[in-house]
């Protein structure tokens, strides 16, 4: 079984991301992988404990990056790989899918393909299934249980409406959502073994793709209005006396 | 403008964000809506109630599931040969991967969970929320069809108009079988907070009271007590990462980064300590009270009205309470 795990490096939950002179910046803030691939690395792994065979991180970003894919492969990929080139500084989403495809090309496919669920920057969510898309392959999103099966692959999808299972023929793209459990820490071996890995950097000619023209692009970033809230201790002698005062509280705000 | 409504419901529920889609195209000219499902008559019917001028449905026994691939197949061939300049869409797990796979098949893009927008000629710029909520980026989308998926509840609902109709418009399904549904299994009713105008929310503290036993037993009396509230108030129980995972609930309810964004009209987070991870999916909310045993609690510095108590005295005092007011 050949899984390889999509991942991307952004600024912490913590950090203080702002707008500065066209720029977001965010200090001096760690960068981190995406939490929310740290499930798709976490599914990875619980299928190759299940079904034998390797698992490949895969990340497209700067140099910096590296950093993501050590923790990925502290907590247990076999290999990482990092796509970088300046020339990709400004795709879009759906770019980013076809350089992807490339690269999951590249290492000679896969079975599984999986993301987490969205990233904390942009947060769109679809880069996953752009980039089953471009593959052909069947998308199964908000993945919360895997189980594969001579060459098919049974998923339990996390809805709002509740928990749907879903089945198809690998190879498939899947996007990975908390109900996979917690990911697991680096381990002590992990980090040795991740400070010493080699990591190929491949550019786009190594790919054998042209650069995707962004057809999405940004023309402005701004702040959000900061709402300086001020809260109102509402005290009183017993919890109805205080919910007497909070009730009129809210009516009075005509929100109900 | 030439403007498509994809109407998402799910086994023919329909999303409300999709009548504050159809407002919002409404307010642009005429506006197509799009059904596709199997048996999705009444959903047509509603689209005409909720202002759609034209409705093209695609009722085929393939769609009774949502599966990607079918519906991007069908979709993309529709706005292929309709070409639309612009394709309004919900916010919903589902919508976010269609308008994905559907631009990457009309070699255009999508611009996600957009809460503002902006036309010039036939030209939409839009403004989203990114990295969390923290930063507001203006974007535009250079080709044709322009996706753009709109938060809930961030335009208004456009009034049912009962009994207006207009001219459907039959297409054909597309085959594109990538995967079966095996099985669906609701583990309660359809919990949908992106939907609700008021939310009650708990945290780890809804399972903190040991004169009802162990913690399990507190939580279930404890969102019983939230789920009085809010059923008073017409809204809907969510609920914090802590909570999800001591089981007390479901990963549904859960607002925060990795569960839901919410911007209610009202939010009342009752035994939640305020982290990073939980603001980002509430900060938005018009109003937020904050009912916590610790005073030094971060919530407090989020939250309009704020009570330092039990939430097991505070929130069905508050219940009480209010119902006297509303005559409920
Ligand atoms: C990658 C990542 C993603 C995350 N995503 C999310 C997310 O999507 N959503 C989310 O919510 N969290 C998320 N978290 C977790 C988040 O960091 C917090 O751990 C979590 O929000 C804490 O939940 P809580 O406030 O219910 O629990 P706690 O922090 O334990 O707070 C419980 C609060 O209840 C109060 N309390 C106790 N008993 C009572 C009582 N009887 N009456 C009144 N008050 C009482 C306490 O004073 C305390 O403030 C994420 C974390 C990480 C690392």
């Amino acid at each position: 079984m050949k899984i390889i795990a999509c991942i991307k490096q952004v600024p912490d939950s913590e950090a203080k991301v702002k707008a500065e002179n066209g720029q977001v910046t965010w200090g001096d803030a760690p960068l981190v992988i995406n939490p929310f691939d740290e499930y798709a690395v976490e599914g990875a792994l619980q299928q190759k404990e299940a079904n034998g065979g390797t698992v490949t991180a895969l990340c497209i970003g700067p140099e910096t990056a590296r950093e993501a894919l050590k923790h990925a492969l502290a907590m247990g990929a076999d290999e990482a790989i990092l796509v970088s080139d300046p020339a990709l500084n400004d795709i879009d989403s759906v770019g980013a899918a076809r350089v992807l495809a490339a690269a999951i090309n590249k290492i000679g496919g896969a079975d599984m393909v999986m993301f987490g669920r969205q990233t904390l920057d942009n947060g769109a969510g679809v880069t996953p299934p752009q980039t089953a898309r471009v593959l052909g392959w069947p998308m199964l999103g908000w993945v919360g249980q895997i189980k594969v099966d001579a060459g098919s692959v049974q998923v339990e999808r996390v809805l709002e409406e509740g928990r749907q299972t879903v089945k198809a023929n690998l190879p498939a793209v899947l996007s990975i959502v908390q109900s996979i459990g917690e990911p697991r820490y680096p381990s002590f071996m992990g980090i040795r073994k991740a400070s010493k890995a080699a990591i190929p950097v491949w550019s786009v000619a190594e790919l054998g793709v042209s650069v995707p023209a962004a057809v999405v692009t940004r023309v402005e970033i701004s702040n959000p209005p900061t709402a300086e809230t001020v809260c109102e201790i509402i005290a009183g002698e017993t919890p109805e006396a205080i919910a007497e005062t909070l009730a009129d509280k809210i009516l009075a705000e005509k929100v109900l | 403008m030439k403007t498509w409504v994809y109407i998402d419901h799910f086994k023919g529920e329909v999303q409300v964000a999709s009548w504050e889609a159809l407002g919002l195209g409404k307010s642009l000219g005429a506006v197509t809506a799009i059904v596709l499902g199997s048996g999705v008559d009444a959903v047509a019917k509603a689209a005409f109630e909720y202002g759609a001028d034209e409705v093209i449905v695609v009722d085929d026994a393939s769609l009774a599931d949502y599966r990607a691939e079918p519906f991007a197949s069908t979709f993309s061939a529709l706005a292929s040969s309709s070409t639309p300049d612009l394709i309004l869409l919900p916010t919903t797990a589902r919508t976010r991967e269609l308008s994905a796979m559907c631009a990457v098949d009309l070699n255009s893009g999508v611009l996600t969970d957009v809460s503002a927008l902006s036309v010039d000629g036939d030209k939409v710029t839009v403004t989203r929320p990114i990295y969390e909520g923290k930063v507001l980026e203006k974007t535009v989308c250079n080709a044709k069809p322009q996706f753009v998926t709109l938060r809930g509840r961030a335009f208004p609902k456009p009034a049912q108009e009962a009994g207006r109709t207009g001219a459907v418009t039959k297409a054909e399904a597309k085959a594109d079988v990538k995967s079966s549904v095996e099985g669906y299994s609701a583990t309660e009713a359809a919990v949908n907070i992106g939907d609700a105008a008021v939310i009650v929310s708990g945290g780890r503290g809804v399972s903190n009271n040991p004169s009802l036993g162990d913690e399990k037993a507190a939580a279930e009396k404890g969102f019983a007590l939230l789920g009085e509230l809010a059923g008073l108030l017409g809204g809907a129980v969510g609920a914090s990462r802590a909570a999800v995972d001591g089981g007390f609930i479901t990963y549904a309810h859960q607002v925060g980064q990795t569960g839901k964004v919410v911007a209610p009209d009202l939010y009342i987070a009752c035994g939640i300590s305020g982290a990073i991870q939980h603001l980002v999916g509430m900060r938005n909310a018009k109003l937020i009270v904050a009912i916590n045993k610790d005073a030094e609690a971060p919530i407090f510095k989020q939250a309009r009205f704020g009570v330092v108590g039990d939430l097991f005295a505070v929130v069905p005092a508050l219940t009480v309470a209010l119902r006297k007011r509303l005559g409920k």
